[in-house]
């Protein structure tokens, strides 16, 4: 992609300046720019496969020592002998978690959007757009830490209330609501992710055509019927990327998770219950202790959360894709 | 149905920039009326403030009087989105609604007025596309993107969203502009069609157009760059093309202009 960007725009350059007594000048720039761009397009795919074929290569002796299915099992025990590990927890957690954070996230970060884009004073507007960009840049340690001392002791009166009012929906039942559970990593998630999918929605409304927004205020469109008819349908692909950009970012988010969660054994559909572990967490927790089987097995594990997040991506480009007809 | 508008002392700013000055006129009902000039004299400014489109632009504000009829557009209890939905509006650039299908482009007026049953919006989405001579062209494919459509159509279609919730006047800002010929004369054709329901003010900088379409010609001018906008003469369309009242407005049809 970028090679060929280059080339061409290389090749325009030389086609504009083509006077004759420079024309051998021009090619051998032309040649020159081509060929550097070339080279490191080359050299950045050889470094990814060179990074993918040392991944693999790690893991594949920790899962030929595996006792039990890498996919279905929900034990933990690489370092053990005979070793016996799968990532069903880990996938149920890392989904569970980045799904509540995204769920949590997406209405209120394109409220905030909508709120700067259309409905606050323009001084105020920029305030706050400058605002949600920076909370953006927050290291993810302190919301670790604000996640683990702060949140997740009042996490508990939220949890229990959620728990005794919904708890027949499956995912809110359980006896012990706690504190360091799924759920809390959720909203430290869903807190994390909100300014991304604010800022990019932000970005993505700013830019709806005039002729758009004029077209339904000329027909006598409220506001809020105006953003109906116009914004959200010219920004719904970017919506849908901006949220799935957060789940990815969710599904990949290391510590705060880690700092969150208290390890125990095993899938628990109960969300609010504590427990739980994500891809990345685990492997925060155990790297430093584990033996060489156990480093290619959380390798392995950290495999599948590519695989994963590639799939999530390739999701949200189908689904966008779906609507060109109408852009 | 068509109504009388009435304009005095009408001054409209950008900001700081005083954009037209001190605007009086009449615009008779069911009678077409074109707005001329060069450009950056301040029409299409003028004609966005004959449905509260002007305040839509950050900055933007308008002092003076129009009247609908009995009622003052400016007037302290009007809600312009009120006011919004009795004078239509068609823009220079064609602009459907992107993700609608052409269907919902023409209800879309409708829907925000509550009208929600099919067979009253079918019926409404059939009449304003006939209305607006696109009805044989798009019969087969209303469910299909108005985006689709060839630049004459889609300025079409937009006319007929814009009569679908059946206006008292419709403004029309350079409608063919962007268009071919053949567009053109098909939207000039509908033009003469419509105003024996409506209110149409329209401008155009075509003078042929104006001499075609319309009844009644305003001539507009600016003094110099930076100056206000101001009318010159308004008077018949026929007056105006052979004998104004003012030597601007010969210089400007005559070509002799600036
Ligand atoms: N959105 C805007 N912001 C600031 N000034 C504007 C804007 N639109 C138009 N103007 C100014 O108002 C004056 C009249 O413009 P306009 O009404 O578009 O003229 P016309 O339609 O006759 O060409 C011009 O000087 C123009 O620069
Ligand atoms: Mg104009």
């Amino acid at each position: 992609m970028t090679t060929q960007t280059g080339v061409e725009s290389a090749e325009a350059g030389g086609a504009r300046h083509r006077a004759p007594g420079r024309m051998s000048t021009g090619r051998l720039g032309d040649r020159i720019f081509a060929g550097s761009a070339t080279g490191s397009g080359l050299i950045v795919l050889a470094i990814m496969a060179a990074i993918a074929v040392f991944l693999v290569w790690k893991a594949i002796p920790a899962l030929q020592a595996n006792e039990a299915n890498f996919i279905t099992s929900e034990e933990w025990n690489p370092n053990a002998t005979p070793a016996e590990f799968g990532i069903a927890q880990l996938a149920f957690g890392t989904v569970m978690s980045s799904l509540l954070a995204m769920l949590l996230a997406t209405p209120v970060a394109i409220g905030i959007a909508l709120f700067i884009a259309f409905y606050s004073p323009r001084r105020l507007a920029s305030g706050l757009g400058y605002i949600v960009d920076l909370l953006a840049a927050v290291p993810s340690i302190v919301y670790g830490l604000w996640g683990a001392v702060f949140l997740s002791k009042h996490m508990e009166g939220v949890s229990g209330f959620l728990n005794s009012t919904l708890g027949w929906i499956p995912f809110l039942g359980g006896d012990s609501p706690g504190k360091n559970s799924i759920f809390t990593a959720g909203v430290v998630l869903a807190i994390m992710i909100l300014p991304i999918i604010s800022s990019i929605s932000r970005e993505v409304f700013l830019q709806v055509p005039q002729a758009h927004v004029e077209a339904s205020l000329a027909l006598g469109a409220t506001r809020w019927e105006m953003i109906r008819m116009s914004v959200l349908p010219y920004g719904q692909s970017g919506m849908i990327g901006a949220s799935m950009l957060g789940l990815g970012r969710a599904m990949g988010e290391t510590i705060a998770v880690a700092m969150v969660l208290t390890y125990v054994p095993g899938i628990n559909i109960h969300l609010l219950e504590d427990g739980g572990a994500t891809f990345a967490s685990n492997i925060a927790n155990s790297f430093a202790e584990a033996s060489e089987n156990g480093r290619g097995a959380l390798i392995a594990s950290g495999l599948v959360l590519f695989v994963i997040t590639l799939l999530v991506n390739m999701a949200a480009r189908a689904v966008v894709a779906r609507r060109k007809e109408f852009v | 149905m068509a109504k009388r508008i009435e304009v005095s002392g009408l001054h409209a700013y950008y900001g700081g920039v005083h954009a037209i000055e001190d605007i009086s006129m009449t615009v008779e009902p069911r009678s077409v009326t074109a707005f001329i000039g060069p450009s950056g004299c301040g029409k299409s400014t003028f004609l966005r403030t004959l449905n509260r489109m002007h305040e839509v632009i950050p900055g933007a504000r308008v002092e003076g009087k129009v009247m609908l009829d009995a009622e003052d557009l400016y007037g302290s209890s009007i809600d312009p989105v009120a006011v919004r939905r009795v004078v239509g509006m068609v823009f220079q650039r064609p602009n459907p609604f992107p993700t609608m299908s052409i269907y919902d482009n023409v209800a879309a007026g409708l829907k925000l007025n509550g009208v929600r049953r099919k067979g009253q919006l079918d019926e409404i989405v059939e009449q304003s596309l006939q209305d607006a001579n696109l009805w044989n062209e798009v019969k087969d494919r209303l469910g299909k993107p108005g985006a689709g459509l060839s630049g004459g159509q889609q300025q079409r279609l937009c006319i007929a969203r814009a009569i679908a919730v059946q206006p008292q006047v419709l403004l029309m800002d350079e409608p063919c502009s962007a268009l071919d010929p053949i567009s053109t004369l098909a939207i000039e054709d509908l033009i003469g069609k419509l105003k024996s329901q409506y209110t149409i003010v329209i401008v155009t900088h075509n003078m042929q157009q104006a001499a075609r379409v319309s009844d009644r010609t305003a001539f507009f001018n600016i003094a110099g760059t930076g100056q206000p906008g101001k009318l010159i003469e308004i008077d018949d369309t026929s007056k105006i093309f052979t004998n104004p009242e003012q030597k601007a407005t010969e210089d400007y049809i005559t070509g002799r202009f600036g």
